[in-house]
């Protein structure tokens, strides 16, 4: 049941086959948050990786550099139509954290420091698919885009990406988290049109 | 209070169309398959050009409730490429693919418990989700209290005007960025945080707060209503637009 638009069509955005189906490029970066903005000063964030046996690994601002920062190229595509490419970021790789951490556990639930949260499964946080970042555009990270440090996994619609992260807890099952819970995927692929479920 | 209303592709068809600002128009879609909505959920329009091309983009929908006659109010933005045709080419009869309703947190609904007073702050066409909650409000008997502050350039960028001005259960404050009307005793300029102070409910009435708008305007409302000592678990907000 095609539905043809008579007419429409005659300005179009531009088309590169690294955009997925649905998803348009936007040369600004557009800004969705379910509340206010928060104010995390660099000395008052933390993020912390907590086991089902309760373990915690925690790295506050000056112990995640030292883990290492590295430089990111990539995509992004947000669940409301609009990507970006070739974007540039800095920021620390999740393999990096997750090397001391024991457990056997498939899926993460990701807690922000304003208390939302996001699933995402193991697998789509290691093998180089997933930061801790701190800047994006050369510049670091601003309040309203996450700042001092969110959640980077491109691979997925970016509310997976969460701002001002804080945790991420070890689950043995999927459970959503607050974007998913309300009406949002539960993976999130792009390529597969994961928007809402 | 998020049961129901399951999103799924659906085909509407315009059954009217008027200019509702300078650079809006308001579309009344009938979509037989529809739902339902909340009031403050949004929908996702998908057009196809003859050759296969399809853009998406979502809109916030100024109606609510079982109905299936899907009310939208659509600015034009000048650089995009579906908003520009919605708003000067689709016409009444014409059909379009629609995916929804969309958004189940930026909602207010008639049968929320919650007792507290209800704020709504609107920048320019961010209003259109929020006119749809003080509209659900205003079609119950009893219910909370609910207030409107919304921010317009020109008394000719209002949006829903008239339905604004008959509204008895909500309060409508409107400041005039560029040009306020005849007779008004704001002069024309910016939202501050003293009328935002003066037109908006309390902290100490522990208010629930809905604010949409441009980015720049949701952000800049909301470090105030920190400031002022609102809730920010209480504040929920939908912002569209980039952050330059």
């Amino acid at each position: 049941m095609a539905i043809i638009n008579r007419g429409f069509g005659g300005r179009r955005g531009t088309s590169d086959p690294r955009l997925p189906p649905g998803q348009t490029l936007v040369g600004d970066w557009p800004v969705l948050t379910a509340g206010p903005t928060p104010d995390i000063s660099t000395d008052e964030w933390s993020f912390t990786i907590t086991t089902e046996t309760g373990v915690q690994h925690r790295w506050d601002w000056g112990t995640l550099h030292e883990v290492g920062v590295e430089d990111v190229v990539t995509d992004i595509h947000c669940v409301t139509h609009w990507s970006r490419l070739g974007m540039p970021w800095r920021g620390v790789s999740v393999d990096r954290l997750f090397e001391d951490v024991e457990t056997s556990c498939d899926f993460v639930m990701v807690r922000t420091h304003d208390g939302y949260t996001t699933n995402v499964p193991l697998d789509d946080l290691l093998e180089g698919q997933a930061w801790i970042a701190t800047e994006a555009d050369g510049e670091a990270l601003t309040a309203e885009h996450g700042g001092p440090a969110r959640l980077l996994v491109p691979h997925l619609y970016f509310w997976k990406s969460a701002k001002w992260v804080a945790e991420m807890r070890m689950m043995p099952t999927d459970q959503p988290g607050f974007w998913e819970q309300n009406g949002y995927h539960l993976r999130g692929d792009p390529w597969r049109e994961e928007r809402y479920w | 209070m998020t049961a129901g209303f399951r999103a799924a592709w659906h085909v509407g068809r315009v059954v009217s169309r008027r200019a509702e600002t300078r650079s809006a128009v308001r579309l009344e879609i009938e979509v037989p398959t529809w739902p339902g909505n909340h009031a403050g959920s949004h929908l996702d329009i998908r057009l196809t050009a003859p050759d296969g091309y399809q853009a998406s983009r979502s809109y916030s929908i100024a109606s609510s409730g079982p109905a299936t006659r899907v009310v939208l109010a659509v600015d034009e933005v000048l650089s995009g490429e579906v908003s520009p045709y919605v708003v000067h080419d689709l016409r009444e009869g014409d059909e379009l693919e629609v995916h929804g309703p969309l958004g189940r947190y930026f909602v207010w609904t008639p049968e929320d418990p919650d007792p507290a007073p209800v704020q709504l702050i609107a920048g320019g066409s961010g209003v259109v989700p929020l006119f749809a909650m003080a509209d659900a409000r205003e079609r119950q008997p009893h219910g909370t209290d609910f207030r409107l502050l919304y921010s317009a350039r020109t008394p000719d960028d209002v949006f829903f005007a008239s339905e604004l001005g008959a509204l008895t259960k909500t309060r409508v404050d409107i400041v005039h960025t560029r040009r306020s009307p005849l007779g008004s005793p704001r002069p024309p300029g910016r939202l501050t945080q003293e009328s935002l102070a003066e037109l908006t409910f309390p902290a100490g009435v522990a208010p629930r707060i809905f604010v949409c708008g441009p980015t720049p305007f949701v952000e800049t409302v909301s470090r105030w209503l920190l400031e002022l000592g609102q809730d920010p678990a209480r504040i929920r907000t939908e912002r569209f637009g980039g952050s330059g």
